[in-house]
């Protein structure tokens, strides 16, 4: 059997407020609080991007799977703001690991779906007996428009898995994709913020294929919503993934441990990856986690994950995700945050 | 001048209609309209549209539905004026049978409005507006009927919860039309805290952005009286105009095209506002139904805040507004409303509105309006 034998997030401690957005703004702060369920968001510090903060995640994932990082067959970096367009996350994260040279390495995209992306081929691989381990890691710097309301949430995490078939901590039960050409959301080269198509990007957009592929996996699996202890949903905003979960008929209970998106804001490929390292930190043996990505264009991973024994003696090794969300924080008024975004134009 | 009736009347469901393009949106509500007139031949057809060019980059309209509904060479002719295109849409297709040019006349309207993100919609809006001395200053819609609102509430005493008791009214009845964008209720706390769009104006006060259609089938009297329906004439048009900007009114809170195309209505069909049993009127915001109420002789002037806090207006008051849902509760996609008010007023007197059924309806009376009241179609309506 395969499944996951390692995992770890990483949050940069940097946070600012919706209050401090919305007052630049002159936006409405209690409508976003209340409507989409935000308070706050991370933001990542002007020398971490997508590869530093995959290597941070990738470490604490090495550290609960006790392996032996030279025997990674695969590494896998799934992001939409990779630093570099042309020129792998990976082959950085790979040499800071020690996994290289004896490794395969792609960067994946596909919007906010893209850590599961690599979780989805790391996993096949190990299946196919290609690989011993694979590592999987969702993580983005993610850019919303000043003044737009993704700038509420645009977020800044990551969140790493290696994939094996010994010593697991998470058996993997079933996988399930759900796909169609849906352009919600995107972003052309040389383009600085992304653009999105408003109400689109709701029902014919994250409704449907978040629905579609939960759907999709319960019936390949045969398992209904009661049947799982925790759910988690790909988090554009704090009320997306309850929605989608009562419209499914799971319980506010299930998705609770995983969400994470009130405190954290979105952190696109790191989002639905980060509900899960939460959600595992929490878990114990026996229980049955089910988690549905989903990415703009537009399409939705699932994955369904039977927790071991192992948990017990691994989910302190490394900091739990919530430790990483609730510590340490450092707020930062929007000055300062529109200098670590980049957003002020400085002389060149 | 013939007598004229409308045999037949369609609508789907409206909302937004992210799979369905603007031709089958109207193709679809045309059959439905020709299905239930029962005729299967049409003379010609007039459609009502604000903006196709804005919205999906779309004109030649006319032809192109024609050709889309399986009618060509039929002549087809697409009417604009703002938001009320729908019922100019109407008073050309009844001019053309009053006439005699024409036996059966197809009236429809369409608009597909969701293409577009918020701003662009509202730009779109906007061009019904005088471009140079509204439009270039920065004003949009909800920024004009705000003005409209605040020297209402300053010059009568109306309030800010009477405005949000016509957006309550217009739910709840909407909440009883399935065909509705929003057949909810809601609730007058709920106008209240919604988000501020143009002060006093919060956005459940203003009126969506909609894909949606709607179609109607005019023919002779004497032909009606032959099919099986119940036969509902029109009795009365009235069109008229005002400034386009609102800063030329003599004043803001007067809907002068609306009180001089109701007078020729009420003329023609030799009715007065009394005599009315219901009606579908131009509520884009809430302010503006209060206004068209007062310019339609309905409520006196000045009053039309208090008549919605005493029910006047309501579905049970005695003079029933907006059954439908109105603008607010059912959409509007602007070009579509006219023809929906007619929708909305005959399947009234026929008696086949369901749940919000007003009881013995006889007379029905549809007003539609464009941009800030720069034009208005008045339509009376009588059950044989």
């Amino acid at each position: 059997m395969e499944g996951i034998v390692g995992y770890g997030a990483y949050v940069p401690r940097n946070r600012i407020k919706v209050e401090e957005i919305a007052k630049v703004w002159g936006a409405d702060a209690p409508s976003f609080k209340k409507g989409l369920l935000l308070e706050e968001k991370s933001v990542p510090s002007p020398d971490q991007d997508t590869i530093t903060m995959s290597v941070e995640a990738s470490k604490n994932a090495l550290k609960r799977a006790q392996i032996n990082p030279a025997e990674i067959g695969a590494v896998y970096v799934g992001s939409e703001s990779h630093p570099y367009a042309v020129k792998p996350s990976g082959t950085v994260l790979a040499e800071a690991i020690g996994a290289t040279p004896e490794v395969h390495t792609a960067d994946f995209e596909f919007a906010c779906k893209a850590g599961t992306e690599g979780m989805f081929v790391a996993l096949g691989l190990v299946k196919a007996g290609e690989i011993k381990y694979g590592l999987a890691v969702g993580a983005d710097t993610s850019q919303g428009a000043p003044g737009d309301a993704l700038e509420y949430t645009a977020a800044a995490g990551a969140a790493a898995f290696i994939f094996g078939r010994e010593k697991l901590i998470a058996k993997a039960l079933v996988t399930y994709s759900y796909m169609t050409d849906t352009p919600d959301f995107w972003r052309r080269e040389y383009q600085f913020y992304p653009q999105h198509g408003g109400r689109f990007t709701g029902d014919p957009a994250y409704f449907k294929h978040v629905t579609g592929a939960a759907e999709g996996i319960m019936k390949k699996a045969g398992m209904k919503p009661k049947d799982f202890d925790y759910v988690i949903f790909h988090q554009p905003n704090g009320k997306f993934p309850f929605r989608v979960g009562s419209l499914l008929g799971f319980e506010k209970k299930q998705i609770e441990p995983g969400w994470l998106v009130n405190k954290l804001g979105n952190t696109y490929s790191g989002s639905s990856p980060m509900g899960l390292t939460a959600t595992l930190d929490i878990s114990k043996p026996g229980d049955k986690i089910l988690i549905v990505s989903y990415g703009s264009g537009a399409g939705s991973d699932a994955f369904i994950f039977e927790v071991m024994e192992r948990i017990d003696e691994t989910r302190d090794l490394a900091p739990r995700t919530r430790q990483l969300l609730d510590h340490n924080k450092n707020y930062l008024d929007y000055g300062v945050y529109a200098k670590f975004r980049q957003k002020i134009k400085k002389a060149l | 001048m013939r007598e004229v009736a409308v045999i037949g009347v369609g609508m789907t469901k409206w909302g937004e209609l992210w799979d369905k393009s603007l031709r089958t949106i109207f193709v679809e509500t045309a059959l439905l309209a020709l299905d239930d007139s029962g005729i299967d031949k049409i003379d010609s057809m007039y459609i009502g549209a604000m903006s196709s060019g804005v919205f999906v980059g779309q004109e030649h309209l006319a032809s192109l539905l024609a050709d889309y509904l399986g009618q060509t060479p039929l002549p087809a002719t697409r009417v604009e004026s703002a938001c009320a295109s729908g019922g100019l849409a109407l008073r050309m297709g009844f001019i053309e049978v009053a006439s005699g040019m024409s036996d059966v006349v197809l009236v429809g309207g369409v608009e597909k409005m969701t293409d577009l993100n918020g701003h662009e919609a509202t730009y779109a809006l906007g061009t019904a507006a005088d471009q140079e001395y509204e439009g270039y200053h920065g004003i949009t819609f909800p920024g004009l009927y705000a003005l409209i609102a605040r020297a209402h509430m300053e010059k009568y005493g109306t309030t800010r919860e009477q405005l949000a008791m016509v957006a309550v009214k217009n739910h709840f009845n909407g909440s009883k039309n399935p065909l509705a964008q929003f057949p909810y209720e809601i609730t007058v706390d709920s106008v209240l805290n919604s988000v501020m769009i143009a002060d006093p104006l919060r956005i459940l006060d203003c009126s969506p952005i909609t894909d949606g259609a709607a179609a109607a089938i005019l023919c002779p009297v004497e032909m009606a009286k032959k099919m099986k329906k119940p036969v509902v004439k029109i009795i009365g048009s009235g069109h008229a105009t005002d400034t386009i900007a609102l800063s030329s009114r003599k004043d803001v809170t007067w809907l002068e095209a609306t009180y001089q195309a109701a007078k020729k209505a009420y003329s023609m069909a030799n009715k007065e506002p009394k005599d009315i049993n219901l009606m579908e009127v131009h509520d884009c915001f809430t302010i503006a139904e209060i206004c068209v109420t007062e310019a339609l002789g309905v409520v006196e002037k000045g009053k039309g805040g208090e008549a919605v806090e005493l029910g006047k207006t309501s579905l049970e008051g005695k003079i029933p507004v907006n059954t439908s849902g109105g603008l607010k509760a059912k959409g509007h996609p602007v070009g579509a409303t006219g023809v929906a008010q007619v929708v909305e007023i005959v399947k009234q007197l026929r008696g086949e509105a369901g749940a919000r059924q007003v009881k013995g309806a006889r007379i029905g009376l549809t007003q539609n309006m464009g941009g800030s009241g720069g034009s208005t179609l008045v339509h009376i309506f009588e059950r044989e």
